[in-house]
């Protein structure tokens, strides 16, 4: 690029005059974004969350009964300066075990966003573009998937394979990606006769670059504004099958399992599951703070 | 050698029902249409919405696919050639579509419209695809301050222009122009057609030009072909088609140019009812149930295109059968549009009432 042999490619310009649309519209899409102060809260929500769940072993104020470890000495204690949020029945600090369980809902919701986009956009770009037979298979499986309410196929897959986190993450891909299928499928189907895809089509340009270049683009906007409405529900589910005994096992610290945990001890030992509860209130209220901003700024319905 | 040469070009599309997707119903959109264009040439296809001419120029550029006639495209028939060399062949057309804005991708740069079909079809890279890209854009009149900025930042008329550079940059020889100027500003229309006009001069371009609005046909075709559910009913030479129609729907269309004096508006209101269904499409002669001038062999006979006159016909009404009257209409319905922008003055026109007789009025 910069072997100027001729004055024309003196005027090319730097990277950055090449992309200066993209800054500029990221620059105005963020200044949209940050004056909804509610979604400003979210984002700081999240960003306290991760930096509390990579730094767990060093604020928490005991590391090994964060991790499992028990100390049955100090049963039920309550809350105090010593155990801020008490000990549950395994004399186990709840302060530190809810740090270090911010770990397992933020590690498994963005392995199931990643996966669900993974197999459902690609998916759903070729079925709605290409059509025909394609389309009508995989939408006729979607369906099959779409016919159960998804937290009951969800528990019946782990219930299948065994109740494990990783488990859990499996079967919440295996529900979520027909919902990402259809979605881009609907934009896909719109999309395949606007003139500038007839135009790329005219001009030669292959079918798989076509989804890749013309369809698959156009079609993020709502994508993307879905992921960040479902991070929230993600984060619910895990929790729930944990809470229900088919996630997170004992001594792992999930919040649904310890919610579940201190039910024994709800009346007398009140901060065993009031803390990771609010712990899952809190991160998922955040999450969908931040999916309403980014669906103002990023879906066109909503724009003014 | 013409350049392009269609000959009983038919395109139905099945509509599809059910689980089987078995076919429950046919469109006829366009059926057994033939027509040519030479080179450096201008052939206009002009007609209603759904009168068919955007399945034809559909299927020029392979859009859809049809199911009987051919398409020769520089001494090949498309429809008979292997896929791959199919494709080849077609980079040797083009297409600027209507809407300036939905025919670019929002989240390409002009650089990368422009360069799409160059990486694409010319396999150009590195200096050589810059300096063709500039080439380009100078050619429609834009310059290097436009290269990194997006499609939403562009008036209609410059979006217009940036879509004729990418159409111009594998050198076709035919340009297919669907509507290009009707969503743009008058202004802008005129500039639009004087850069095509001198695109179509130093480059010997061939236009196929799809358009309903009948003032800028006459300006730039030098062909017409008239089409109406899906068959061309008269086509030839503009000024014999624009001066001498023979078809009553080319005279009707030519006449019901709006226009906006109360007085005018009965002699342009020369159609009634809509285009019937495609899907079922009258026997006979398709425009039979519209038409003034219906014949009984007109609802039994589909009428042949055949060169009568100095163009192509197909029409029961004998060469004989007077349509001066209608033509006289048509003229003047067109004189006042074409001359004068509608609605500034109504006044200053002359008063058709005079010169038409009363008869056809009240048919019409």
């Amino acid at each position: 690029m910069e072997m100027r042999r001729t004055p024309i490619l003196g005027m090319w310009g730097s990277y950055r005059t090449r992309h200066q649309a993209a800054f500029e519209e990221s620059r105005y899409s963020l200044r949209v974004f940050l004056k909804d102060r509610l979604a400003l809260l979210g984002v700081c929500l999240i960003l306290a969350t991760i930096i509390v769940a990579v730094a767990a072993p060093w604020i928490a104020p005991y590391p090994d009964q964060g991790r499992g470890a028990s100390n049955v000495k100090e049963r039920l204690e309550a809350p105090s300066r010593a155990h801020p949020f008490g000990t549950d029945a395994s004399g186990r600090d709840v302060l530190s075990r809810v740090i270090f369980g911010a770990r397992i809902p933020l590690m498994i919701s963005s392995v199931v966003v990643a996966a669900v986009l993974i197999i459902g956009v690609p998916l759903g770009g070729i079925a709605g573009y290409i059509g025909g037979w394609i389309d009508e298979l995989v939408m006729r499986i979607t369906d099959i998937f779409l016919a159960f309410p998804a937290l009951i196929l969800a528990m019946a897959l782990v219930a299948f394979l065994g109740p494990s986190l990783r488990n859990v993450a499996i079967a919440l891909v295996i529900t979520w990606w027909p919902w990402y299928t259809r979605l881009v499928r609907g934009m896909a189907v719109s999309l395949r006769q606007r003139p500038y895809v007839l135009a790329a089509r005219t001009m030669g340009v292959s079918q798989w670059t076509i989804i890749r270049r013309h369809v698959l683009p156009n079609a993020l906007g709502p994508v993307v504004v879905q992921v960040s409405l479902d991070v929230g529900t993600v984060i619910l589910e895990v929790a729930g099958l944990s809470f229900i005994g088919l996630g997170a096992r004992p001594p792992q610290p999930e919040w649904g399992l310890m919610v579940s945990e201190g039910r024994e001890y709800i009346l007398s030992e009140w901060w065993i599951s009031t803390f990771p509860g609010l712990a899952i209130f809190l991160l998922v209220l955040a999450c969908n703070l931040v999916g309403d901003g980014l669906r103002d700024v990023l879906d066109p319905r909503t724009k003014r | 050698m013409p350049l392009l040469s269609v000959s009983d070009l038919t395109v139905h599309f099945n509509i599809r029902r059910g689980l089987t997707r078995r076919s429950i119903d046919v469109v006829h959109a366009a059926d057994e249409v033939s027509f040519s264009l030479e080179r450096g040439g201008t052939l206009a296809l002009v007609g209603e919405s759904g009168s068919g001419k955007t399945t034809v120029a559909h299927a020029i550029l392979g859009l859809n696919k049809p199911q009987a006639g051919s398409i020769v495209f520089r001494d090949r028939d498309l429809l008979c050639l292997p896929k791959r060399e199919r494709r080849a062949a077609r980079r040797g057309m083009q297409v600027v579509f209507q809407d300036p804005y939905s025919s670019l991708n929002p989240r390409m740069t002009v650089h990368d419209l422009v360069a799409e079909p160059l990486r694409v079809g010319s396999r150009m890279q590195g200096d050589e695809l810059r300096e063709r890209v500039l080439e380009l854009l100078e050619m429609v009149g834009l310059g290097t301050q436009h290269l990194w900025r997006r499609p939403h930042e562009f008036s209609g008329g410059q979006c217009q222009r940036i879509a004729i550079a990418r159409a111009l940059a594998l050198s076709p020889d035919l340009v297919v122009l669907d509507e290009p100027t009707s969503a743009l500003d008058v202004s802008v229309q005129a500039r639009i057609l004087t850069l095509l006009h001198r695109l179509q001069r130093e480059l010997t371009l061939s236009y196929l030009f799809i358009a309903h609005d009948l003032a800028v046909v006459e300006s730039v075709a030098s062909q017409v072909a008239v089409m109406y559910l899906g068959t061309i009913v008269e086509s030839g030479p503009t000024e014999v088609i624009f001066n001498d129609a023979r078809h009553p729907y080319t005279l009707a269309l030519l006449a019901s140019v709006p226009s906006p004096d109360p007085e005018h508006r009965s002699e342009g209101a020369a159609l009634s009812g809509d285009v019937p269904s495609a899907i079922h499409p009258p026997g006979g002669c398709r425009f039979h149930p519209r038409c003034a001038f219906r014949m009984d062999v007109c609802e039994r006979e589909a009428p042949p295109l055949v060169d009568r006159r100095g163009r192509r016909l197909a029409c029961h009404l004998p060469d004989s059968f007077d349509l001066s009257a209608e033509q006289e209409v048509a003229r003047l319905a067109r004189a006042t549009t074409t001359v004068e922008e509608p609605g500034r003055r109504p006044s200053a026109r002359p008063r058709p009432t005079t010169e038409v007789p009363p008869k056809t009025r009240r048919r019409w």
